[in-house]
């Protein structure tokens, strides 16, 4: 049976080993991690190796323990198309909801929806959070951006369960795809919907315009998963929007659990900083959907 | 111990760095374990004057790092006379290698200029770097979108330049895992993990190729420096490869007397 003192102690105890392994000085740095309770805001399946979700989810786990990460919040199974029909979004939903039951106790589910098709999603919403055990909305990554009129009966119901919603965003240098959301777009979004909480995902990609665009919009969070471990970003983000308002994620298994991770611990910011960044704001944007459904923080 | 095979002193164009003035990048590495620090210029993607900026950083190292910072110089095949630029390297500033930005210097592998080089600086003992990418193409400035390498004329270039001693630096952008093996078979070539990305990223790099190919590397300060050391840390590699992936490696490319 799982428990936080149970992982805890397992840490310490591979920290312990991998210091009696005689890279005292080494593993001093590494075995930093352990310090914070750290909860991921944005993991998928797909580039993970394994034929099931449920071998892809022991990898998960199994890279998750080497770095001392509680939880996970899985999204969107093995997919990243960006144009998913109804039997693809059902489809990874169920994918996430096999990995999830397989870890239940490290790892929640969010749903995979689509505004293209919006009686479908919110159906497929009332399957997996209102009447299943999913606890968010997201990452939305489809072929429609974030500011359209479709997206607020997904907001709407995300309010009525008091759940995030992780929203997919890029500005890249040679052009979004069609469809592909900004920043700005979910400021719109977000505007209109000053009850709901957002996560920003990827920052839009370009963070230092990122973290400018969604500053002045207090119900939307950097999420700093997916990009490269440039530094300065947390800094700027913790200067700029407050560290209530940075949630680590990775965007696992498309990148590392790792670099996403440098990311907060080797920025110039308090510990209360970063204990904040790594797990407590997502532990208090997630704690109504989690208290709704009896799950422990 | 770790052997950090890929940092740089200077200022990055785009934005102020923690580390980016070479007593704080000492300091900085030092704490997180790093004995030796293979160490390039920023100044030397854009600065015309090569020389100046070669002979600035074979300062720095000496007087901010001795023994720990290793200068590597840039050399610019498409700069008049850069052919002086390496002698220096090589005899007066005695550096252990050179680092090379084709994308930003504006030239293509095939360039016969690029075997020349290749085997001039072999000639001279040098290892050479050659830097894939600095940023993600998606992310650079409007008016400074430079993107990855070609290595598609890789394997031939090197397979002409035997004696070649040749290390890929942020690469991961170019290559992902396909072409990986068959560039490793072509001569002795090695690949820093600074933008190895995947889950256990790592472990997959090392087997698609010998272990002693793979290098430590950071990137930093553009990128912090505990990416590379927690992607270790998330690969589980057994300890022996770790010492070998951290220093080992390294160390036989640029035994510590040479440094």
């Amino acid at each position: 049976m799982f428990t936080r003192r149970s992982l805890l102690n397992s840490l310490v105890a591979g920290g312990a080993s991998a210091l009696l392994g005689g890279s005292r000085r080494l593993y001093a740095a590494q075995t930093a991690v352990r310090r914070f309770r750290i909860w991921d805001n944005h993991s998928h399946l797909h580039s993970a190796p394994g034929d099931t979700p449920e071998a892809r989810m022991e990898v998960l786990i199994r890279c998750a323990d080497r770095l001392g990460i509680e939880r996970i919040v899985l999204s969107q199974g093995y997919s990243a198309d960006l144009h998913p029909t109804r039997d693809q979004l059902r489809e990874e939903n169920d994918r996430v909801l096999r990995a999830v039951r397989r870890f239940p106790e490290r790892a929640y589910g969010s749903v995979y929806l689509s505004p293209s098709f919006l009686d479908f999603s919110l159906q497929e919403f009332d399957r997996c959070v209102r009447d299943g055990p999913m606890v968010g909305i997201g990452e939305l990554e489809a072929d429609m951006r974030c500011n359209a009129p479709e997206m607020d009966p997904i907001v709407e119901r995300a309010i009525s369960m008091k759940a995030p919603i992780l929203q997919h965003t890029w500005l890249k240098a040679d052009g979004n795809l069609p469809g592909e959301s900004t920043p700005y777009d979910l400021v719109e979004l977000a505007r209109r919907h000053p009850g709901a909480n957002f996560i920003c995902a990827h920052t839009g990609g370009d963070w230092e315009r990122g973290i400018r665009i969604i500053r002045s919009t207090r119900n939307i969070c950097a999420g700093i998963a997916g990009f490269d471990p440039t530094a300065g970003v947390v800094e700027m983000a913790v200067r700029e929007l407050g560290p209530e308002r940075v949630v680590y994620g990775s965007d696992v298994g498309g990148r590392s659990f790792a670099s996403q991770l440098a990311k907060v611990m080797g920025a110039d910011i308090p510990d209360s900083a970063k204990e904040l960044v790594l797990g407590g704001n997502l532990r208090r944007l997630l704690t109504p959907a989690l208290r709704a459904k009896g799950y422990q923080a | 111990m770790i052997v950090d095979t890929n940092v740089n002193i200077s200022r990055w164009p785009f934005r102020r760095l923690a580390g980016d003035e070479t007593p704080d990048l000492v300091a900085r590495l030092r704490q997180r374990n790093v004995v030796q620090a293979w160490a390039g210029s920023f100044d030397g993607i854009l600065h015309k004057d090569i020389g100046g900026v070669n002979a600035r950083l074979a300062v720095e190292c000496n007087t901010y790092g001795k023994g720990f910072l290793a200068p590597f110089g840039s050399i610019n095949p498409k700069l008049p006379d850069w052919r002086e630029d390496l002698r220096r390297c090589a005899q007066d500033h005695r550096m252990p290698g050179i680092r090379l930005h084709p994308n930003y210097h504006g030239y293509e592998l095939k360039d016969p200029v690029f075997a020349e080089l290749l085997h001039m600086a072999a000639a001279s003992g040098l290892i050479v770097q050659l830097v894939v990418s600095m940023e993600d193409i998606r992310t650079q400035h409007p008016l400074m979108r430079v993107p990855p390498v070609d290595l598609s004329a890789l394997a031939e270039v090197v397979k002409s330049q035997p004696s070649t001693r040749l290390i890929l630096l942020n690469w991961w952008p170019a290559l992902r895992e396909q072409r990986i093996a068959p560039l490793a078979d072509a001569g002795e070539l090695y690949f820093d993990l600074s933008m190895v990305e995947g889950i256990e990223g790592v472990a997959r790099l090392e087997e698609q190729l010998p272990p002693e190919r793979v290098l430590f590397g950071s990137n930093f300060p553009l990128f912090y420096f505990e990416a590379a050391l927690l992607k270790v840390q998330e690969s589980g590699l057994p300890e022996t490869r770790k010492t070998m992936l951290f220093e080992g490696n390294a160390r036989r490319i640029l035994p510590p007397k040479a440094a």
